[in-house]
């Protein structure tokens, strides 16, 4: 046996695979990969932080959890699922990248995706910017108000907030309000000529997510129930999410 | 109100489509991203969108996706970007269209970084130039061949 091998003595003592295997559906097919790598030609990741799909995945079945558990390339999957796509055995290895995210303590992870999930928390907006609902509204006021009177074709469109009964709930990432409110505009010229009956929500208005990115799951769920909840106390049919 | 392509005709400005991982692969699939070109098709003109290969659900991530813009590891978020960088160079399209946030500001700042010469635009932008119903501060994204186009209230430019 060539010195370089990975000798693995006695009865395995990973967890970080079996962990995941118990908590995802059908166990991921995490024990049924052929080592083709048509993962990882497909990858735009293959070749960061010298891993890629199939090697982070033979890892974790080797058990070497305090490797997979500690690499930053999780960070630089973006989870896309094209790995699980191309993959005949259908194996989830994005759940595995996941929960490896997850294993990290929360103040390792990357700063600017945890400080974009706790500036959701600050407030019920769940924007990522930290901006507040009366900021949100002003701005949508506002800027529905200037181009109601500056392009008078659109005199009677709308841009509804906490509207009722509304069939659409519509959300919205905070990069127009907060720092190009112009770029609000055309989708509800949209809305208003195809006659949409529509409504943002004052509370959980914001699009983003990064506590999911963050793998913070507690936080993930609260964010999407404020949103949630707005929607269903509205009344709403359909929650549109544009992100 | 009815979307057509006719400012394009003259002009012939080509448009490839970024299709978003969210919606389509983890979503909804080819009939979405079928969608999707029966808008785009309607609103540039069928002759106009350059497709990359590969697309729909089996379309590469640009990168900008599960966090990786805010993660802080920018060197390699532009090297995995590369990829789609070459991608939209090989169609030679003037526009790479992009259906949301993410997609949109890794495509751009891609496009920017390997000095390549075409725009990132939203869907909302081309649905409203088409209809004539696009201002002149509503043109963020769209690069100076189509500034200048189907301007409506062009009075009230800034």
């Amino acid at each position: 046996m060539p010195e370089s091998s990975i000798t693995i003595k006695g009865k395995k003592n990973s967890s970080f695979i079996d962990t995941v295997k118990e908590i995802i559906p059908e166990g991921g097919n995490l024990n049924l990969c052929l080592t083709c790598g048509a993962c990882v030609s497909g990858c735009p990741a293959t070749g960061l932080a010298d891993m890629d799909p199939r090697k982070f995945l033979r890892m974790c079945a080797m058990g070497l959890d305090e490797e997979v558990t500690t690499t930053p390339w999780v960070w630089m999957c973006t989870m896309c699922q094209r790995c699980v796509y191309v993959c005949p055995m259908k194996i989830d290895i994005p759940q595995l990248v996941y929960n490896a995210r997850a294993t990290w303590p929360r103040d390792k992870r990357p700063s600017g995706i945890r400080n974009s999930c706790d500036m959701a928390l600050r407030n019920d907006s769940n924007s990522a910017m930290g901006t507040a609902p009366d900021d949100f509204i002003f701005v949508v006021q506002d800027v529905l108000e200037e181009y109601r009177e500056s392009q008078p074709e659109f005199k009677d469109m709308v841009a509804p907030i906490d509207k009722q009964g509304a069939h659409f709930f519509l959300n919205q990432n905070s990069r127009e309000p907060v720092t190009e409110p112009d770029e609000l505009v055309p989708l509800w010229k949209i809305l208003h000529l195809a006659g949409v009956d529509w409504t943002y929500g004052s509370k959980g208005w914001a699009a983003e997510n990064y506590c999911l990115f963050l793998a913070d799951n507690d936080s993930w769920e609260h964010v999407t129930r404020v949103s949630a909840n707005q929607a269903n106390q509205l009344g709403n049919k359909v929650f549109l999410n544009t992100e | 109100m009815k979307v057509n392509s006719d400012w394009n005709k003259e002009l012939g400005v080509t448009f490839t489509i970024q299709d978003p991982c969210q919606i389509v692969r983890k979503g909804f699939g080819d009939a979405v991203a079928d969608d999707l070109r029966f808008v785009i098709e309607s609103v540039v003109g069928k002759e106009n969108v350059i497709e990359m290969t590969p697309n729909k659900s089996n379309n590469y991530c640009c990168g900008g996706g599960g966090g990786f813009l805010q993660s802080g590891h920018t060197e390699e978020r532009r090297q995995y970007g590369k990829i789609k960088f070459n991608q939209i160079m090989a169609t030679g399209a003037d526009y790479c269209i992009t259906g949301c946030h993410n997609c949109h500001a890794q495509v751009h700042d891609i496009g920017h970084h390997f000095g390549g010469a075409f725009s990132t635009v939203h869907i909302w932008t081309l649905i409203c130039l088409s209809l004539g119903i696009l201002g002149p501060n509503e043109r963020a994204y769209l690069g100076d061949d189509l500034k200048e186009v189907n301007v409506f209230h062009p009075e009230t430019a800034l």
